[in-house]
């Protein structure tokens, strides 16, 4: 059980900083998760709280104690590697055991861990193979056993369910989930994969170029991104994104204007934005109401993709800005249709030039 | 699986030795890879072949011109009247027929015979150009006989030698080399290149060149006319070291990483992770170090400048001498000190195949 202070921590390769300095408070018994694109950093930041790199700047505190010089092994802290990097050679047993050996517990008290962890996991019936023997999701529950043994005051899994099927993660996403509630400890997660951040997490922090670009609840990092970047990455499918500018500013609301879209009043505060001002408008392909009548925006459909349950309609903007569109259930749209499609109000995110979200008065 | 090693072996064999390329019928690359593989085969494989099949002829066959593949022994016969037996001629007579005589003794051109059949027939005498000796395939071991019997006790010493210093000095190689691997691979420290560079670069010089310095170092430990005196200049090897850096460069960092968090110490990951998951960069370290050791000459020429140290390397050039060469007990020991090392092989080998490190990680 600890709670987790980055301070300032910053790490450089050569001349690239990788991260050039970030602080973060993630409080006892939370389950985190870093997400952002590939090289955001996300992994060297977990392995910069593992100890596996040496920080550059900054300073990390567990616990209120500060490890930043403590070795990897003394930290605390247990990992779950992407590769699961299970010793080859070993059984099982051999694997869960290992780091319990290396640190002179009685024979007994390893017997007992491994029992517990093998139990929990229900992998007791694997414990004399050896890893190869073993299928994907198997590995990765040794893999977390491995963790388990150790007692850690935080777990950190890096990329853990990437090497599984489809089918696989969402199982093992939910056993994470159900491990967490069970032991309560501080868990840290990287994950690339937003729906993962999104269903796990107590806590999401979204990464870019080493810098945090937002952290919140999951649900507040869906409906009020800080920036374009944010609002781009959280959310599956993408956010839609046009660019216009402000025509007017009153009392009322703002104007948008898009070239060849017909212009959109938004209610907002009275704010920084002038008329004549560049912004962006996003919206989510969840938050359109296709019309019938002919007042929203003229859409040509090019793809129309049928899920079942859910129809996806790829669509473009006469100016060829492509737009998605989600609409519940199934479709009658075609390719090569025209919709009339209207942004649902109350959920559309503005942006300022600079990417910054812009406050509106929502709902 | 299973279905394959429930086949009877010998239809396995014949599989393995009539492959394709495809699965229809022999392909021209087919035909021009195996007469590839048979010319090597033959290339390497005679003058082996030749040696142990010479370490089993007489002196008398062994000397003979022209020479014979296959060991062979005259025929003898018992005839009545005399002590010895008798070597059994085919003679052609001046009628075209040709006779069996046994000879009792040759002068000159000529050799005095006997018709074993008929001895009381008397003694004929025959042009040695027409009598050709009747003779079979025999394996003969009197070589090695010869060979046990003189040197004797001496000879187990040599045995002993020469496994003392191959086993000692592999053990010692594999462990040190692996050693120097294992830093070169997966530590990152300044002048690591620099390093691996000058090992490599030491492969440059010739073994030859570094033999007087060598001798010097080793005299000046006082180890000469000692074992240790062999094993100790060879025990570091670059090819060894560059071989088994570049086999641990594929064990992923993360199985290292995963160790040290797991509270090893860099000695236990050496000897607990990188050494088991190397273990078939080892087996060739292994066997390039006993070829090497035990097939060894200059230095221990050099180096074991007494009887008793000799190993069975020194042993064989102790058969030729300054007047003659004993090809005899040359050829048998030459066979007896070629064995321990195709058994080595053949032991190692199925090691070398098989890789373990990749297994564990995806």
């Amino acid at each position: 059980m600890a709670n987790l202070i980055l301070e300032k921590l910053g790490k450089s390769f050569g001349a690239v900083k990788v991260i050039p300095g970030l602080d973060l408070q993630i409080d006892d018994g939370e389950f985190v998760v870093f997400v952002g694109p590939s090289g955001c950093g996300k992994s060297t930041l977990l392995r910069l709280i593992a100890g596996l790199e040496e920080a550059s700047t900054g300073d990390i505190r567990i616990s209120g104690e500060s490890v930043i010089s403590v070795p990897a092994a003394d930290r605390g802290v247990a990992m779950v590697f992407q590769s699961y990097a299970l010793y080859p050679h070993m059984t099982v047993r051999e694997n869960l055991s290992f780091g319990l050996e290396n640190i002179r517990m009685p024979k007994d008290e390893i017997a007992r861990r491994v029992a517990t962890a093998t139990k929990m996991l229900q992998i007791e019936e694997l414990l004399e193979r050896r890893p190869k023997e073993l299928s994907g999701g198997q590995r990765q529950r040794v893999a977390i056993g491995r963790a388990i043994t150790r007692d850690p005051k935080i777990f950190l899994f890096d990329e853990p369910l990437s090497n599984l099927d489809a089918e696989l993660r969402v199982l093992m996403r939910v056993e994470i989930t159900k491990l967490h509630e069970r032991l309560g400890n501080t868990m840290i997660y990287v994950t690339h994969d937003q729906i993962e951040a999104m269903t796990m997490a107590d806590k999401i922090v979204v990464l870019r170029k080493g810098v945090i670009e937002q952290v919140g609840v999951p649900l507040e990092l869906y409906n009020r991104p800080r920036n374009l970047f944010v609002a781009g990455f959280i959310g599956s499918p993408r956010m839609n994104f046009v660019d216009g500018t402000i025509t007017e500013v009153t009392g009322a609301g703002l104007s948008f204007q898009s070239p060849h879209l017909p212009p959109l009043t938004l209610p907002a505060r009275p704010g920084p934005l002038r008329a004549g001002a560049t912004v962006t408008l996003g919206v989510r392909p969840e938050h359109f109401t296709l019309s019938e009548n002919g007042t929203g925006w003229p859409l040509k459909v090019s793809v129309a993709e049928q899920h079942g349950a859910n129809s996806y309609l790829h669509c473009v903007t006469p100016d060829g800005t492509p737009m998605l569109i989600h609409e519940a259930g199934q479709s009658h749209v075609a390719r090569g249709d025209i919709l009339r499609a209207e942004p649902r109000e109350g959920h559309w995110h503005l942006f300022n030039a600079e990417g910054q979200r812009m406050p509106l008065d929502e709902g | 699986m299973s279905e394959v090693a429930a086949r009877p072996v010998h239809s396995a064999i014949l599989q393995f030795l009539t492959r394709r390329r495809g699965r229809t019928r022999a392909d021209w690359t087919d035909w021009l890879t195996y007469a590839y593989l048979f010319v090597g085969l033959a290339v390497m494989f005679a003058p082996v072949l030749w040696v142990v099949l010479s370490s089993f002829k007489t002196p008398v066959n062994l000397v003979e011109f022209p020479p014979t593949f296959l060991p062979y022994a005259v025929e003898t016969v018992e005839v009545e009247g005399f002590d010895e037996p008798l070597p059994l001629y085919e003679v052609a007579t001046e009628e075209g027929e040709t006779r069996l005589l046994a000879q009792i003794r040759r002068v000159g051109l000529n050799a005095q015979m006997i018709d074993p059949a008929k001895p009381e027939a008397g003694r004929v005498v025959v042009a040695v150009a027409d009598a050709k000796p009747v003779r079979h395939i025999q394996f003969y071991w009197g070589n090695y006989a010869q060979l046990l019997s003189t040197s004797g006790s001496n000879l187990w010493l040599y045995v002993y030698n020469s496994l003392f210093i191959t086993v000692v000095a592999t053990l010692i190689t594999v462990v040190m080399n692996s050693m120097a691997a294992f830093a070169l691979a997966k530590y990152r420290f300044k002048g690591n290149t620099l390093a691996l560079v000058a090992i490599l670069m030491t492969l440059m010089i010739p073994p030859t060149v570094v033999l007087v310095p060598t001798y010097l170092i080793v005299a000046q430990l006082g180890l000469v006319g000692n074992l240790w005196g062999v094993i100790l200049p060879t025990v570091a090897t670059p090819t060894g070291v560059f071989l088994l850096r570049q086999y641990m460069l594929t064990i992923p960092d993360e199985l290292i990483e995963a160790a040290r968090m797991d509270h090893a110490s860099e000695w236990r990951i050496y000897w607990r992770i990188v050494l088991p998951l190397s273990a078939p960069a080892l087996a060739v370290v292994a066997i390039f170090s006993i070829l090497s050791r035990w097939n060894d000459f200059l230095l221990p020429l050099v180096v074991l400048n007494r009887r008793e140290v000799f190993t069975l390397q020194l042993a064989l050039a102790s058969f030729q001498d300054e007047n003659q060469i004993h090809y005899d007990q040359l050829l048998a020991m030459t066979t007896l000190t070629a064995l321990p090392l195709a058994f080595a092989f053949i032991f190692l080998q199925r090691y070398i195949a098989s890789g373990i490190a990749s297994t564990g990680i995806k």
